[in-house]
């Protein structure tokens, strides 16, 4: 899927990795966490090679794009599990719950829960933890505005951290907001890797939507 | 069984029950397991576990409470009968030990199988057709050679092949310690002669070990180069 792609992540601020349906962004944050095995090439966390290892995971806080949870289990019990197999402690847990406005269903079978209330369970397992690396797949699908705006405070909050945060993201706006860098892909290759100002004076187009929705067009056509 | 006292009788119902059903449910179970956990095991593969425990920890949890299921479930109405006063307490103790060890083979076939194929009825058609072909079409072939090359001396062959199927391998290994060679016909003399001796239950159960380590090796294996 991925083929011929060479991308350096400096330490610190919110990179955001577009492109079209099938570009082959979840495919790359599968392979930094080692879901999926590249057939070649080497992916290096902190210069360590990621291939045959587990316990970097521990530095790595993963929102997945589809909140696939065991149906059968309760929010506590998840939560309470996911602590038990991290090493690291939680930290952020209650603020979090408020934040999202969770108490309610804390008890509920995850079974039951509606497709925004998965991807509140999802964020709240992400930010738990207080890792160096966040990578959010789609973080914004399915939220309530009021929890849109408060993620993406919180998103801001952990940049002010210092840390590296990895989003992918459909929604223009919002990655205009928050991302410092973006990462262009377009059928498994970087297309195009830079500021966002670097990208509307690339493509001519006074703002960010058109200038992405440029290169797709002329890239489809 | 509260039709007869003799416990070996009882001991021989329950293994043609224990030699079809065990395999089939281990098969079966274990290719549910695998797909019915698929969100679970991704929810895993994100957090700092090695693959291998994941996989190897479902497989034997899996095979573990299936095998507990059977000794317990089949223990403790013997022990209630008072198998530890009768002189089959060695037989019984062979049934039980041959039907873990399908269970941990058939599981880890079908942890195999499920590993193998995405999609769920190609992985159910799978493990339900090995299931059959272990315990019904193999024999039917084993047979059919034994008919067909009836002039030549198969006591070898016949020998080895039972060593590639556990199901048959287990039928023989107890029929032989309940000392009812003669249902087996003309090769049972051979089969006597291997399986009756110390020697030959050492072997036998040494290739059971061997079908078990190889497949959860396998299993080890596929988990290892897969992409989720």
């Amino acid at each position: 899927m991925l083929d011929g792609l060479n991308l350096t992540i400096k330490d610190k601020g919110i990179v955001a990795v577009l492109g079209p349906n099938g570009s082959g962004k979840t495919t790359l944050i599968k392979s930094i966490l080692g879901m999926v095995i590249p057939n070649s090439g080497t992916i290096k966390l902190d210069g360590k090679s990621v291939k045959n290892s587990w316990k970097y995971r521990n530095d790595i806080d993963y929102l997945p794009q589809i909140a696939n949870f065991p149906n059968n289990l309760t929010v506590n019990e998840l939560i309470k599990m996911i602590k038990d197999i991290r090493a690291k402690k939680a930290t952020d847990e209650t603020r979090l719950i408020e934040l999202f406005n969770m108490e309610k269903f804390l008890n509920e079978k995850l079974g039951n829960l509606s497709g925004g209330m998965k991807q509140k369970v999802n964020l709240l397992l992400t930010f738990m933890f207080d890792s160096p690396l966040v990578i959010l797949d789609e973080p914004t699908s399915g939220l309530d505005p009021i929890s849109h705006i408060r993620l993406k405070e919180l998103i801001k909050a952990e940049k002010a951290k210092g840390k590296t945060i990895l989003i992918t993201s459909h929604i223009m706006n919002f990655v205009e907001e928050i991302a410092d860098e973006i990462v262009f892909l377009l059928e498994g290759k970087i297309y195009f890797k830079g500021t966002i100002s670097e990208l509307k004076a690339k493509t001519n187009q006074p703002d960010f939507e058109h200038a992405i929705a440029s290169i797709l067009t002329d890239n489809y056509a | 069984m509260f039709m007869n006292n003799d416990l070996s009788k009882a001991i021989i119902t329950f293994m043609n029950v224990i030699i079809m059903l065990v395999p089939l449910i281990g098969t079966i179970f274990g290719v549910m397991y695998y797909y019915d956990s698929k969100e679970f095991t991704e929810l895993l593969l994100a957090q700092p576990i090695r693959r291998s425990h994941i996989f190897l920890g479902q497989y034997f949890g899996v095979a573990l409470s299936l095998s507990m299921s059977l000794i317990l479930g089949l223990g403790l109405p013997f022990i209630f009968y008072g198998i530890f006063k009768s002189a089959a307490i060695w037989d019984f103790v062979l049934l039980l030990v041959t039907g873990s060890f399908l269970t941990f083979i058939f599981t880890a076939i079908a942890f195999n199988i499920a590993l193998a194929n995405e999609n769920k009825i190609k992985g159910f058609g799978y493990a339900i057709l090995i299931w059959l072909f272990m315990a019904v079409i193999y024999d039917g072939l084993f047979l059919l050679t034994l008919v067909m090359f009836n002039d030549y001396p198969l006591d070898k062959f016949s020998l080895i092949a039972s060593m590639f199927n556990p199901i048959d391998l287990s039928r023989i290994l107890i029929l032989l310690k309940l000392d009812i060679s003669a249902l087996l016909g003309y090769t049972g003399a051979v089969f006597q002669k291997f399986f009756g001796t110390s020697q030959g239950l050492i072997i036998s159960i040494f290739v059971l070990s061997l079908w078990v380590i190889l497949s959860t090796f396998n299993i080890f294996r596929i988990s290892k180069k897969k992409d989720f």
